[in-house]
């Protein structure tokens, strides 16, 4: 379950300084990650806020942590990209150690450990997916307060709290990979039309053996639906 | 109307969900069947949150059980006293009408929102949503309640203008049973009204008959 990362401060509202200098960098968000059989299909948007203004319109919250493994990250973008690089590190290291592919539970586990250590003093929700020899493709969730859990379909971010019921109503077991793109497209689509944290382009990763594939799907070329 | 219910600890609330959705000749209105007091404990399992203001008028309500009760049993009477001065069956704009002037009169102390729809002769199928400061808007299709944030997606991708009885039915008890199965304050069984020019009826879709999805 993820945390609704915008907490209303209309409290503190100060005529002298403007909203953005005043609240923290979030990436409020919508992430998400498919597992198909042979990889994985993740997506998120890609509107980065401080208050009500968009810093980064074109953020790219897939962020690679090793070859075949990559995270998407909501919450805090200061403690998630912290986190992404120390992880990075630890995960890089331990494969070399290991002369072969890290393992996708290991990343996860790397993330987990820290995000529990330190969860009070973080905010970070982040999704750890990717493909290995041993168990193919994985998504893994490690929400804020750092449980880790593996799950066939994971959402996260503020804007997952409007698309529980699609993706409940729309997931099948066993998609092949075109489908969990329009898939995840679609749900992506939706939590950004009612999420006023997320937005801007979709921008998706296919994981699998043999390789990564990225995409991004543009707002106009998003899908659309009849009443939106 | 879903944000503040949250923060009113210590007042019995009806957190839920409610929903209203025109289809060809008529509308329905749902909600579930849950009580809850606090987060964990459900003082009734078989609530019915749909209130019957006028013969083809109906209200459900999200917010304080008292303000929404209070308001109704108000509206209810300035109702039928319209309709008796009028001598026809009132609009369902002014059901709606009623309610938001005690809304937004009474905005300091209110905590209660509503949707109202029905049926009337004059626009046939109507939906109206009463938000808690008092403003009215009209809507082909709405949501209401804390189970509602889950199924905003859901309920975009499938609506369709113009649904037959069938398609609105199946749309409707989807859309509370996936909030249902998210939200830990909303459950039991699924209480949909189907109003038509006809008649009014009642369907009560119990919970070992609500459909189910991927992970159950």
């Amino acid at each position: 379950m993820s945390f609704p990362a915008s907490v209303s401060t209309l409290n503190n509202y100060n005529d002298l300084y403007p909203d953005w200098t005043q609240r923290e960098v979030s990436t409020g968000t919508t992430i998400m990650a498919v597992e198909f059989d042979g990889g994985v299909v993740m997506g998120a948007d890609s509107r980065t806020t401080t208050g009500a203004y968009i810093a980064n319109r074109v953020t790219d919250k897939l962020t690679p942590i090793h070859e075949r493994i990559f995270c998407c990250r909501s919450g805090s973008a200061a403690d998630t990209q912290a986190i992404a690089d120390a992880v990075t590190y630890q995960l890089g290291f331990h494969s070399i150690e290991l002369d072969e592919a890290p393992l996708v539970q290991t990343a996860a586990s790397l993330f987990r450990d820290m995000c529990y250590r330190y969860r009070e003093e973080l905010m970070a929700g982040i999704i750890v997916a990717g493909w290995d020899p041993r168990r193919g493709g994985q998504v893994y969730t490690v929400p804020v307060g750092g449980m880790m859990t593996r799950q066939p379909v994971s959402v996260g971010g503020s804007g997952s709290s409007y698309i529980y019921g699609y993706v409940d109503s729309n997931y099948r077991p066993a998609m092949s990979k075109e489908e969990c793109l329009k898939f995840t497209a679609e749900a992506l689509t939706l939590a950004m039309e009612r999420d006023g944290s997320s937005g801007g382009v979709v921008r998706l990763a296919v994981i699998s053996e043999q390789g990564v594939e990225r995409q991004v799907i543009l707002g106009n070329q998003l899908p659309k639906f009849s009443t939106v | 109307m879903d944000g503040i219910t949250y923060q009113c600890l210590g007042l019995l609330q009806l957190k839920t969900t409610i929903l209203a959705v025109k289809f060809n000749g008529g509308v329905i209105i749902g909600s579930d069947s849950r009580a809850s007091m606090g987060e964990s404990y459900v003082s009734s399992k078989t609530i019915n949150k749909l209130i019957q203001v006028h013969d083809r008028i109906f209200c459900c309500i999200a917010g304080s059980l008292a303000d929404a009760q209070a308001v109704t049993k108000m509206a209810k009477f300035q109702l039928s006293f319209h309709s008796i001065q009028m001598e026809s069956p009132p609009l369902v704009k002014a059901a709606a009408s009623i309610m938001r002037e005690l809304c937004y009169n009474n905005k300091e102390e209110l905590q209660a929102g509503f949707i109202t729809a029905g049926w009337d002769r004059k626009k046939g199928p109507q939906i109206y949503v009463v938000s808690l400061g008092g403003m009215l808007l009209s809507q082909p299709f709405t949501i209401g309640g804390s189970g509602s944030t889950y199924i905003y997606g859901y309920v975009d991708a499938k609506f369709k203008p113009d649904m037959s009885l069938e398609e609105a039915i199946q749309f409707s008890t989807n859309a509370l049973a996936l909030a249902m199965g998210r939200d830990n304050v909303s459950g039991g069984v699924v209480h949909l009204v189907v109003i038509t020019e006809a008649e009014v009826k009642h369907v009560v879709v119990p919970g070992n008959k609500l459909p189910k999805f991927h992970d159950e």
